[in-house]
């Protein structure tokens, strides 16, 4: 209550105060490292691709995207995406639920499961698979018995993308559903809707927007991930070669030809990048909003 | 003059928080600045300490215009109302930080710490952290801290506002001793009349950035400056009547208002200890029915509902309530001795008018 | 709660165990022989030299992106704040793509540097690059909500005792943010040690210059050579789990620091 001023201290504009705010030559040549820094090191890259996609002209670049393997490629990658996405959502909500919503011995241990693949290099994760399922794996034999091919195919690449990124749904989950707390929950029980009543219309539209968020992370990054895709893949061009190692595999070509067809599809990738950040700045801009009106209405006394 | 303000303006944006606001602070003096929430009072004492620069006018401190000087030069103390103590430092540290800006030596600055501790009952507590202290000790460690570098005036912002109810008090009583002690300046914030009342030498109140009125406790409240101080300072009952013959008149309540012309509107503020309540029906003029009882302590505020459907409040001891049995639900005769007609919002007040020779108020009927 | 834990266990401690059992099998003598190869060796150095730099380098310049994005108001602020987390979004793939061509010696920044001396591509240098570029929205990200939880008053406070604003930085703004700077360098410490696809683009991947730790583990794999590459994943993620169990102190004691007082 103790400013008249309306709007959030600190955030809002306010006149540069002698002695209480820096200079307003340190102010701006603070704020001009940060936008040249930013610009150089962030912006840079990003225009980069894009440049050196269309470098061959649109002609070439529309053959590179459209070549058969270049096409199995994206088509491999929306595979994987498509089933990683579903599994680990259904994995995120029932993680999340039991973390937030009960108490039970060994819950920090869990935290720190689902936190691990964000700690393991990629590349050790993809070398777990291949020593668990590969030819000399412990199931190796078994597998190759039964003609189960797992590692250097399909079935491979979703595992370690899923290995990868399934602590994204989760991770945004559990603190939007341990911040909206039993009672709402507890409330639709007692007005005699079922368990699952009660999830789909009151647990599951509370936790909508952190929801939303972890799948376009998730799908970022299921995309986009090489390190453990690429030690589980094999790179069998057409077969086993996501969008990240089709990039890898043009620009081993070396030739121009071959690296604008690299950049070309890497356009695509960071398309998907923009269109993420995209999204998570609205849904950030969106919640900055709804708090600024919760803020507003509790300040009025 | 210790601290005068002339004329001082203070925008943020196209809100107006200070408009137009002068007035000065004695040496010694402990002054209030009083308001609701919003009303600029908070404004006013980062101005004087230099937090805000004001859009006009200028500020004083001992004769010497500061509006071009900044926070740091300004030696000022000031007091956070969430005391602001630096957490990464224990409390010796944070009484040595302003010491050791002003490059005190080592053993002056060490025996004036002790004193301050002393002084504040903070001693053993030295190497303590924030958050290893109670709210009052943390208190008396941002105040500590803010006397060190022994500064020309002490500025708190609602230095009471952050304990307890309990303590509270303690405090306040702290407070003026303190200030007894010290003799510094002294100029805090509060939106609480109660604590203006009872620890200021004078009281600035404030409205909408607006200066309502300064003086001394016993001036604010004897003789308001507008119905925003009457109202503000101790509670008061406002109806709207109307003159006919001279006389404003409400439902069955009638009040002489010679001066005033015929058919005028007009506004009838009456404070609740000037309302008379006996058992006795016949006793006094009008009758009412006692609604509710509440029980403040040592003096009690009932709720009267007359026959028209007006509802006032009235003030009583507890011995005479219990000595005339009363009880909710009664029917009660009462008087109302003294009232002021009202003109405007803002607009002065008529001189107050007596019914018949009154007791004067007692002490603590503010609430 | 069984769905969970049966998945957990089946897509994380599975494949874990699996590779434990696997270095369990090696003796001692010969976990130490592969995993300390001169080779091996030069690589870790790489690999943990080249992430502390890039650790530091984002310790500084996020330090001051979370300053300017949550002090200062200009224009393009809230586009800059979006740009922020482009290292998370862009598949590292991309990254080290266009990170290899802007620093190459036509490249975009190669252009002006490599005649300067600098050179960003296949270098030592291109890894540190890389790795910066990576890591750089750990320390910002962490830093954001700790500054704009910073009582404004506090910094009030110094003032009227007479503090400038660089003092006031020092003594009382910078211990405020000491732990959570720590704890964005270690996250972004911990990314670059495991970093691979950004690395393989700009790095060049030569031996004992700048192949980096998971690159070798591929090499190795590639030769058939399992335990090999087992022995190199053991370390790194014994590596992994000690930065874990650091980052999780150093968030306690951030979380200690914030206390209200």
């Amino acid at each position: 209550m103790t400013t008249f001023f309306p709007g959030k201290r600190g955030t809002a504009p306010r006149a540069a105060q002698r002695g209480v705010e820096e200079s307003s030559l340190a102010k701006w040549t603070l704020i001009g490292i940060a936008l040249v820094f930013c610009v150089g090191f962030l912006l840079l890259p990003l225009l980069n691709v894009f440049a050196q996609a269309l470098a061959k002209g649109g002609a070439h670049y529309w053959r590179s995207l459209t070549e058969p393997d270049s096409r199995a490629a994206i088509r491999l990658t929306l595979m994987v995406a498509a089933i990683c996405v579903p599994l680990n959502v259904l994995f995120g909500l029932a993680a999340a639920w039991a973390i937030a919503k009960f108490e039970f011995r060994g819950k920090p241990f869990l935290v720190t499961l689902i936190d691990l693949p964000f700690s393991v290099s990629p590349v050790v994760a993809g070398l777990m698979l291949v020593v668990l399922l590969g030819q000399q794996g412990f199931f190796g034999e078994w597998l190759a018995a039964h003609e189960i091919k797992i590692i250097f195919a399909v079935p491979g690449l979703v595992l370690a993308t899923v290995f990868i990124t399934f602590p994204f749904v989760a991770r945004e989950l559990i603190p939007v559903m341990q911040a909206a707390g039993t009672e709402q929950e507890e409330a639709a029980l007692t007005l005699g809707a079922s368990g699952w009543q009660t999830f789909w219309h009151v647990t599951l539209p509370s936790v909508k927007w952190g929801l939303i968020y972890g799948v376009i992370l998730c799908n970022a990054r299921a995309m986009g991930e090489f390190g453990a895709v690429s030690v589980v893949s094999g790179h069998i061009a057409g077969l086993t070669e996501t969008m990240p190692l089709r990039v890898q595999a043009l620009y081993e070509g070396a030739t121009t030809a071959t690296t604008a067809a690299a950049f070309a599809v890497a356009s695509l990738l960071a398309l998907l990048a923009l269109l993420t950040l995209g999204v998570k700045s609205a849904l950030e801009w969106r919640q900055a909003r709804a708090e600024r009106i919760a803020a507003s209405g509790a300040g009025q006394r | 003059m210790s601290i005068e303000l002339q004329g001082v303006t203070k925008k943020f944006g196209d809100t107006v928080a200070v408009n137009n606001v002068s007035f000065s602070v004695r040496e010694g003096e402990l002054m209030a600045l009083l308001g609701p929430s919003g009303g600029g009072k908070t404004t006013v004492l980062r101005l004087v300490a230099g937090l805000e620069m004001p859009t006009a006018g200028d500020v004083f401190i001992r004769g010497r215009r500061v509006n071009d000087l900044s926070v740091q030069q300004r030696n000022i103390g000031f007091v956070f109302q969430n005391y602001a103590l630096f957490k990464n430092m224990n409390v010796f540290r944070n009484i040595a930080f302003g010491l050791k800006i002003k490059k005190w030596k080592r053993a002056r600055m060490q025996a004036r710490i002790e004193e301050l501790l002393k002084l504040f009952g903070l001693e053993g507590l030295e190497r303590r952290y924030p958050h290893q202290l109670s709210g009052g000790q943390r208190q008396r460690v941002a105040i500590a801290r803010a006397l060190a570098p022994q500064p020309s005036v002490l500025l708190l912002d609602e230095p009471f506002g952050a304990v307890d109810a309990r303590i509270r008090q303690e405090l306040r009583e702290w407070l003026v001793t303190l200030h007894h002690d010290l003799n510094v300046t002294t100029v805090f914030v509060t939106h609480d009349q109660e604590e203006a009342l009872e620890v200021a030498n004078r009281i600035v109140i404030f409205s909408g950035g607006v200066l309502e009125q300064v003086g001394t406790p016993r001036e604010v409240y004897d003789q308001p400056a507008n119905e925003f101080v009457a109202r503000f300072i101790g509670a008061m009952n406002v109806l709207e009547a109307k003159v006919r013959e001279g006389v404003a008149r409400i439902g069955e309540l009638e009040f002489p208002a010679s001066g005033e012309a015929e058919g005028q509107q007009v506004r009838v503020g009456f404070r609740p200890y000037a309302v008379q309540v006996s058992a006795d029906l016949t006793r006094y003029r009008y009758h009412a029915v006692l609604q509710h009882t509440f029980f403040l302590g040592v003096l009690l505020r009932l709720e009267l509902e007359l026959p028209s459907g007006l509802t006032l409040r009235a003030r009583m001891t507890k011995e005479d309530y219990a000595q005339q049995g009363l009880e909710d639900g009664r029917r009660v005769s009462f008087q109302i001795r003294q009232y002021r007609l009202l003109a405007g919002e803002a607009a002065a007040l008529g001189p107050e008018a007596e019914l018949q020779p009154e007791t004067p108020p007692v002490l603590g009927d503010y609430i | 709660m069984g769905f969970t834990l049966f998945y957990l266990g089946a897509i994380v401690l599975i494949p874990f165990a699996a590779l434990v059992l696997r270095a369990l099998e090696l003796s001692w003598l010969d976990f130490w022989r592969l995993a300390t190869t001169e080779r091996a060796l030069a690589a870790y150095r790489l690999t943990f030299g080249a992430s502390l730099i890039a650790a530091a380098a984002n310790g500084v310049f996020g330090t001051l992106l979370a300053w300017v994005l949550v002090r200062y108001h200009f224009p393009g602020r809230r586009s800059l704040d979006a740009l922020i987390d482009f290292p998370f979004a862009l598949p590292t793939a991309v990254a080290g793509l266009t990170l290899a061509s802007l620093f190459a010696p036509d490249g975009w920044l190669g252009r002006y540097l490599v005649p300067l001396g600098i050179k960003g591509a296949f270098t030592p240098l291109g890894v540190v690059i890389a790795l910066t570029f990576v890591g750089l929205p750990f320390v910002v990200r962490t830093l954001q909500p700790v500054l704009q939880n910073l009582e404004r008053e506090v910094e009030e406070a110094a003032a009227t005792l007479g503090a400038g604003r660089l003092r006031t930085f020092a003594q009382i703004i910078a211990p405020t943010l000491l732990p959570a700077v720590l704890t964005g360098l270690a996250l972004a410490f911990a990314r670059a040690v495991g970093e691979y696809g950004s690395i393989v683009f700009i790095s060049g991947n030569l031996p004992f210059k700048t192949e980096i730790a998971p690159y070798l583990i591929v090499q190795r794999l590639e030769e058939y050579d399992y335990t090999g590459a087992i022995a190199l994943a053991v370390v790194l993620l014994v590596f992994s789990f000690l930065l874990l169990g650091a980052i999780n102190l150093l968030e306690q004691w951030s979380r200690h620091a914030r206390r209200p007082a």
